[in-house]
């Protein structure tokens, strides 16, 4: 929301000035609403993407329990009222049977009899792709624990894949440490477009608007000068 | 000499033009390296790079 009203008053703010404007002579607010216009654009949408995908995170709890109510039931429906297993099978075995049900993929990890990514049936052994995008969007193959049979194995749902995506666009650890540090700055510019949005903000409330401080000094600006 | 205003008004487009670039190169940077390692991650760290230093670039520029 104040990304989006961000722009919308970016315009307005930025009909007489040149793109990247920085009036470093001129008093503190002027300079901050510089600044807080050039980062603050430069980064929009930059702040979106992160933004939005992050609010997508806040759901991963609630988009786990749709799955595991939905898919994950469904795939183990006819499992749904035995108990844990007496006697679970091998691990390893489950695994060899996932990498061959999907040559191209490598297992990421493995879900337990019982947890919240499996069955009380089942292994889960979720696969995943080689790129980092494909490395994020997991296939479970579900395994039963007692006779080692792969029993059901699919593609997660578009709302599961969502969250997946958003995670890495989120937290931005998904391009080496080079994209990381990149992130880091790009974390503290927007630290800096808050604190001058904030400043500017506080200052309008206070009556000493920027406007009324740009105004003032254009007003100044355009004195006719008198050389000698 | 100082960064001169524009004492001429700019249009919509105008105003947007550099800021559109920008988000663009914002987007080309984030899923590249979402798409592949290697050059994929180059590419990302030059679009998301470039942001950081015009900013630099702009803030700090003696005019």
């Amino acid at each position: 929301m104040a990304i989006v009203s961000g722009i919308v008053v970016y315009e307005p703010s930025m009909r007489k000035l040149k793109f990247g404007t920085y009036r470093r002579d001129r008093l503190r607010v002027v300079r901050w609403l510089d600044v807080h216009n050039l980062t603050g654009i430069v980064l929009v949408m930059w702040m979106l993407v992160v933004g939005f995908t992050g609010v997508i995170n806040t759901w991963a709890e609630l988009v786990i329990k749709v799955w595991q109510f939905g898919q994950l039931a469904e795939m183990t429906a006819q499992y749904k009222d035995k108990s844990l297993p007496a006697n679970p099978g091998s691990i390893e075995s489950a695994v060899q049977v996932a990498i061959r049900a999907e040559p191209a993929m490598k297992p990421a990890f493995v879900a337990f009899p019982g947890t919240i990514f499996s069955s009380k049936s089942h292994y889960a052994v979720f696969m995943r792709g080689n790129t980092p995008l494909t490395a994020k969007l997991l296939k479970p193959a579900l395994s039963d624990a007692e006779t080692g049979v792969m029993t059901d194995s699919r593609e997660l749902p578009w709302y599961v894949a969502t969250l997946l995506i958003s995670q890495p666009l989120h937290f931005g650890d998904y391009g080496g440490m080079p994209l990381k540090i990149i992130w880091a700055i790009l974390d503290i510019i927007t630290i800096a477009v808050l604190i001058t949005g904030l400043y500017l903000w506080l200052r309008r409330k206070s009556g000493l608007s920027v406007e009324r401080v740009v105004v003032d000094a254009s007003a100044a600006d355009h004195r006719p000068v008198y050389t000698s | 000499m100082k960064p001169m205003p524009i004492h001429r008004r700019q249009t919509t487009t105008q105003i947007f033009a550099v800021p559109l670039l920008l988000a663009i190169l914002s987007i080309v940077g984030l899923v590249s390296a979402l798409v592949g390692d290697g050059a994929w991650d180059g590419l990302s760290w030059i679009a998301l790079g470039i942001p950081i230093v015009l900013c630099g670039y702009f803030l700090l520029k003696r005019s």
